[in-house]
C-alpha cells in the first residue's frame, strides 16, 4: 500500500510559500516548514486518505506558527528586510502600489486576517478549505477575509496618497527648489 | 464615483500583491534541506522498524 506521507514533497512549495506569506520573513518561514514536516510525519495516522493532504499541511504549519514562531516574527518582524526589499524592487505593472507599502499595510493586519487572505486571496483555497484548515467556520473565515480587505484598502488609500506625493520626482524637485528659496 | 474606482483599483492591486509574493515562493525551487529531511525522517524510520524487527 503505498505511504500519502510519498505526497508530502508535492505541497513542500506551496507550504513555503504559504510560511513566507505569513511571516514575510524566509529565515522564519523555512523553520516553520522544517518544523511542519516533522510533525507531519509523525502525525501521518491523523490524516485522512482522500482527503485533502495540503489543507491539512497547512493545518500543521499554522499550528507550528502560533506555538513555535509567533513570537519570533514579532520580533524579527522587519518589512524593510531581505524580503520586502527585492520585492520592493519590482513594481506593479503601473508603478503605483509599491510592495514595501503593501508589506507595511499586510504587517498591520492580525495572524488571524493574514492567513485568511493568503489562503483565499494568493493560496486558491475555497472559503470552505480554509475554514477547514484554520478550524473555524465558513462564515468566520468569510468575515476575516472581508475585513482584512477592507482594512488592506484603508491603509493602502493613505499611503497611496503619500506615495503620489513623495515619488514624483519633478514635484519633489519643485518643492525642494521652493525650499531652498524660501 | 471617482473614489470607488480608486478603491476597486486598490482591491485589485491588493490581490496582484498577495499573489505575486505566493507565486514567487511557489514557483521557485525548493531547498534541498526539505527533501533531505524527507529522505533522513523516512531512513531513520526503516532504521528503526529493521532494528525492532531484527
Amino acid at each position: 500500500m503505498a505511504d500519502p506521507r510519498d505526497e508530502i514533497v508535492e505541497h513542500l512549495s506551496a507550504m513555503r510559500a504559504f510560511a513566507v506569506s505569513l511571516t514575510r520573513n524566509s529565515a522564519l518561514a523555512d523553520d516553520m516548514v522544517q518544523d511542519a514536516l516533522v510533525k507531519a510525519w509523525t502525525k501521518i495516522d491523523s490524516y485522512q486518505e482522500g482527503t485533502n493532504m495540503r489543507a491539512w499541511l497547512f493545518t500543521i504549519l499554522r499550528n507550528t506558527y502560533y506555538s513555535h514562531h509567533r513570537k519570533a516574527r514579532r520580533e524579527v518582524a522587519d518589512t524593510d528586510g531581505e524580503m520586502a526589499a527585492s520585492l520592493a524592487q519590482k513594481p506593479d505593472h503601473d508603478g503605483r502600489l509599491q510592495m514595501r507599502d503593501f508589506n507595511r499595510a499586510f504587517e498591520m493586519l492580525n495572524d488571524e486576517q493574514r492567513e485568511a487572505l493568503v489562503l483565499v486571496g494568493a493560496g486558491g483555497f475555497s472559503y470552505e478549505e480554509a475554514a477547514e484548515t484554520c478550524g473555524v467556520a465558513v462564515g468566520t473565515i468569510k468575515s476575516r477575509v472581508n475585513r482584512a480587505r477592507k482594512q488592506l484598502v484603508e491603509l493602502l488609500q493613505m499611503s497611496d496618497d503619500e506615495v503620489m506625493e513623495a515619488t514624483d520626482i519633478v514635484t519633489t524637485g519643485i518643492v525642494t527648489n521652493q525650499k531652498n528659496v524660501a | 464615483m471617482k473614489q470607488d474606482r480608486k478603491i476597486s483599483s486598490l482591491e485589485q492591486e491588493i490581490e496582484a500583491n498577495l499573489k505575486r509574493v505566493y507565486n514567487d515562493i511557489a514557483t521557485q525551487e525548493v531547498p534541498d534541506r526539505f527533501t533531505q529531511l524527507l529522505n533522513q525522517l523516512r531512513d531513520a524510520e526503516k532504521a528503526s522498524t529493521e532494528c525492532k524487527n531484527g
